[in-house]
C-alpha cells in the first residue's frame, strides 16, 4: 500500500528526513516511535502533503501511484487520512457542514454520488458513537472551543466519516488522560480492516497498550534505526532511546 | 493661488445647479429655502475635503471633484423591472418604494400594503405639502455644518422617502426602498435622502439599498436621518451594490432618545469607492446601539467607514462590528471614535474591525479613537487584520477540500459572523448567497 524509499524532508532549509525507508501492506497497522526532534511529524506533514515541507530526495508510493505527485486534497480523495497532532480551529464554519464539504469533494472525485444534508448526517450519527462524541458538537465550528479530548475525538471521528485505507495518526494520545485515551484508542481498533492501514506515531509506549501494531519502528535523527514487533515499544519503555541512539551514531 | 482657482472650478457646477434649484418653490419652498441655502453656503465655504483633512487623509476624492455632471434626474431613464429585481427581496411583502436617478418611480413602487400607524411619503411631495414631520426632523440631524457632502445633499437633494411611524405602532413588515441610477454616456450625480422618524415605543424595519444600471460615471451624494424615540425599535439595514463606475459617499445621521434600540446594518458589496459615515448621538440613558458592518473589495475599489459614537448620557450601550475582505488592490479605511461625555457614566462601548487581507497589494486603514470624559465607564476598541491562514488552508485540503473550496470556505467563515447579525431573514440569505458566488472571483494574488 505505501512504499517509502530513501525519503529526505527539510523544513526552512533544515533536513530533518534523512533517507527514509517504510513499506506498509494492506491492513497492517505500523507504530513510528522516536525522541523529540527526530522527525515523526515531519514525516506525517510530509505524507500529508503540506507546502511548507520540502522533499529532497527520494519517493514514495501509494497503490503503485506517486503520492509526493498529488495536492494534499488529492491524497486524501486517494484515500490517505491524516489525524493531527495539533486540530486547527476554524471559527465560522460549522463541523457537519465542513464535514459534508469534504465527504461530498471525495465521492465526486470517486464518481460517486453527493450526499444531501438528511442522508449525511445519517452517516454521521452512526460515526459519532464510535468515539462517543456529543452529536452536539457537529453543530458547533470545527475544534472552536473544543477541549484538548474532543478535538482528538473529533479527528477519530473525520477518519470514520471518511473511511481512508491509509490512516496516519500523528501523536493522537498526546495529552490525553487515560479515558479518553481508551475512547479514541476504542474508536481506531474499530476502523481496523484488512483493507485498512494504519501509521500511528507516537512518543508514549501506553498508546500501544491499546491499539496494538504489527510492526514498531524507532525513528532517530530523520532514519527508521530498528524495526520489530510490539514487544520493541515495551523495550523502549524500559531503557529509553539512547540505547539505539548510540548504535546509530557509533554505526556512522 | 492656482490651488485656489481649482476649487472654484470643481464648485462652480454645483453652485450654478443651486441657483437654478432654488427659483423652483417646488423643491425649495419658502419653509424649506433657508434651510437649503444655509447648507449650499457651507458647501461652498467647505469645498471637497482634500488628503490633508484628518478625515480623508486615506481617501482621495479629487475624481468626484473633478468628473463633469450632470444632475441625474434631469435624465428620463428607461429602468424596467428586470433591471431592478436583482436588488429586491420579494419575500418582504410590505411597501416598495424605487428611485430612478434620486425620482420616485410609481410603477416600479408598491405603497398599497402599508400597515398601520406607518406612513410612508415620498418626500418631494411632504416638503412642498409643509408636513410636520419634515418641519421638525428633516436636516435637524444631519451635520451639514460641519461636512461638505452632507451639506451639499442638503441644498440639492430633489426627492427620497420618510418613513413615520406613531407613537406605539409596531408594524411587522419590513420596508423596502431601493435607490438606483442609470448612468448613461454623461457622468450623473444623485442626492437620495432619507428620513426614518420612529415615534415612542414603536418599531420599524427598513432595507435601503443602492445600486445601479448603466456603463457611465456616476456620483451617489446619499444622507440618511434616523430619529429613534423614546423606546422605540429600529432596524435598519443598507445594502450597496454600486458599480465600478459608481463614486457613493453617505451618511447616516441618528439621534436616539431613552431605551431606545437600534440595529444597524451597512453592507458594501461593491463601487469604485464607497465612503460612508456614521453618526450615533446616544441622547438619553439606555440606549442600545448596534453599529454592523460588512464590505468586500476587489480590483481598485475602496471602502470606507467613519463612525462616531457619541454617549452623551449614563447606561448606554454601544456595539461596533465592522468586517471587510480585501482582494487585489482593494482598499479598505476604518475609523471609529467612541465619544463618553462627562457624566455618560455606565457606559459600555465596544468597537471590533477585522480585516481580511487576500493579496500583497490591498490594504486597510485601521484607526480606533476614544475620547472619555467619564470615570465610570467600559470601552474596548480591537482591530485585526490578518491573512488566510495557511494551517487552516492545509486542514481543510487534508480533509479533500480543493484549494479553491477551502479557501471560499475560510473567507465565508470570515463574514459569516457579520452575515449571522442580519435580523431579516431574506436580507441575510441573498446576500450570502451573492457573496458566495463572488467567492471564486475574489483571487488571492501576490505581488
Amino acid at each position: 500500500m505505501l512504499e517509502i524509499r530513501n525519503l529526505h524532508a527539510s523544513v526552512e532549509g533544515k533536513e530533518i528526513l534523512k533517507g527514509l525507508n517504510l513499506s506498509i501492506k494492506a491492513g497492517e497497522v505500523h507504530s513510528i516511535m522516536g525522541p523529540n526532534g527526530s522527525g515523526k511529524s515531519t514525516l506525517a506533514q510530509v505524507l500529508a502533503g503540506h507546502e511548507a515541507y520540502e522533499v529532497t530526495e527520494g519517493e514514495v508510493l501509494y497503490n503503485g501511484k506517486d503520492l509526493l505527485d498529488m495536492e494534499s486534497d488529492v491524497r486524501a480523495c486517494e484515500g490517505v487520512f491524516l489525524a493531527f497532532q495539533y486540530p486547527v480551529e476554524i471559527p465560522g464554519v460549522s463541523t457537519n457542514y465542513f464535514l459534508r464539504a469534504a465527504m461530498n469533494s471525495i465521492r465526486k472525485y470517486r464518481g460517486e454520488e453527493e450526499l444531501d444534508a438528511i442522508d449525511f448526517l445519517q452517516v454521521v450519527k452512526e460515526k459519532t458513537k464510535i468515539v462517543e462524541m456529543d452529536e452536539g458538537l457537529l453543530q458547533r465550528n470545527v475544534n472552536e472551543g473544543f477541549s484538548g479530548g474532543e478535538k482528538k475525538r473529533n479527528e477519530i471521528f473525520q477518519m470514520a466519516v471518511l473511511e481512508p485505507s491509509l490512516a496516519i495518526l500523528d501523536e493522537t494520545d498526546s495529552g490525553l488522560d487515560i479515558d479518553a485515551l481508551k475512547i479514541v484508542a476504542g474508536g481506531v481498533n474499530q476502523l481496523r480492516r484488512p483493507d485498512r492501514s494504519m501509521l500511528v506515531i507516537t512518543h508514549y509506549q501506553r498508546l500501544l497498550d491499546f491499539i496494538v501494531p504489527d510492526f514498531v519502528h524507532v525513528l532517530v535523527d530523520g532514519r527508521i534505526e530498528k524495526t520489530g514487533g510490539k514487544e520493541l515499544a515495551l523495550e523502549l519503555e524500559d531503557k529509553g532511546y539512547s540505547w539505539i541512539e548510540g548504535a546509530a551514531s557509533t554505526a556512522v | 493661488m492656482i490651488e485656489v482657482q481649482e476649487q472654484q472650478n470643481q464648485l462652480t457646477p454645483y453652485i450654478d445647479q443651486f441657483e437654478r434649484f432654488e427659483q423652483d418653490s417646488e423643491l425649495s419652498p419658502a419653509h424649506f429655502l433657508p434651510i437649503r441655502k444655509a447648507a449650499i453656503a457651507r458647501f461652498a465655504e467647505l469645498g471637497f475635503p482634500t488628503n490633508r483633512d484628518e478625515d480623508w487623509r486615506f481617501t482621495n476624492v479629487a475624481p468626484i471633484a473633478n468628473m463633469v455632471t450632470s444632475p441625474a434626474s434631469q435624465r428620463t431613464a428607461e429602468v424596467s423591472p428586470s433591471d431592478v429585481s436583482p436588488f429586491l427581496y420579494p419575500e418582504l411583502d410590505g411597501p416598495l418604494l424605487v428611485f430612478v436617478n434620486g425620482r420616485y418611480c410609481a410603477s416600479l413602487s408598491h405603497t398599497q400594503s402599508m400597515p398601520d400607524g406607518v406612513r410612508v411619503l415620498n418626500l418631494a411631495e411632504a416638503i412642498s405639502a409643509g408636513d410636520p414631520v419634515i418641519e421638525e426632523h428633516l436636516a435637524r440631524h444631519a451635520c451639514y455644518q460641519d461636512r461638505a457632502f452632507a451639506a451639499l445633499n442638503t441644498a440639492l437633494f430633489e426627492d427620497g422617502v420618510v418613513v413615520h411611524v406613531s407613537k406605539g405602532a409596531t408594524p411587522d413588515k419590513t420596508i423596502q426602498v431601493l435607490f438606483i441610477t442609470s448612468p448613461e454616456s454623461v457622468a450623473t450625480v444623485a442626492y437620495p435622502r432619507v428620513l426614518v422618524v420612529a415615534d415612542e415605543s414603536s418599531q420599524v424595519s427598513i432595507v435601503e439599498s443602492y445600486a445601479s444600471v448603466g456603463p457611465g460615471d456616476y456620483f451617489v451624494n446619499s444622507v440618511t436621518e434616523v430619529v429613534a424615540g423614546a423606546n422605540a425599535t429600529v432596524d435598519i439595514c443598507r445594502v450597496e451594490h454600486e458599480g465600478d463606475n459608481g463614486f457613493h459617499i453617505g451618511s447616516l445621521h441618528l439621534h436616539q432618545y431613552r431605551s431606545s434600540r437600534v440595529q444597524y446594518h451597512l453592507m458594501s458589496l461593491g463601487g469604485r469607492l464607497i465612503s460612508h459615515d456614521v453618526y450615533a448621538l446616544l441622547d438619553g440613558e439606555g440606549i442600545d446601539c448596534s453599529l454592523n458592518g460588512f464590505y468586500v473589495v476587489e480590483g481598485k475599489q475602496q471602502v470606507d467607514n467613519h463612525l462616531w459614537v457619541d454617549h452623551a448620557k449614563p447606561h448606554c450601550d454601544s456595539r461596533e462590528f465592522f468586517k471587510g475582505v480585501l482582494a487585489d488592490q482593494g482598499r479598505g479605511v476604518f475609523c471609529g471614535r467612541i465619544i463618553v461625555r462627562e457624566g455618560a457614566q455606565k457606559t459600555d462601548a465596544k468597537q471590533t474591525n477585522q480585516s481580511l487581507l487576500l493579496s500583497d497589494r490591498a490594504q486597510i486603514e485601521s484607526n480606533p479613537q476614544l475620547e472619555i470624559f467619564a470615570d465610570d465607564v467600559k470601552c474596548t476598541h480591537g482591530a485585526t487584520i490578518g491573512q488566510i491562514s495557511e494551517e487552516s488552508m492545509f486542514y481543510l485540503q487534508s480533509r479533500g477540500l480543493s484549494k479553491a473550496a477551502a479557501r471560499n470556505m475560510l473567507v465565508y467563515a470570515f463574514a459569516a459572523e457579520v452575515m449571522a447579525t442580519l435580523k431579516i431573514l431574506p436580507v441575510k440569505t441573498k446576500l450570502e448567497a451573492e457573496l458566495f458566488s463572488r467567492l471564486p472571483r475574489l483571487e488571492t494574488t501576490s505581488a
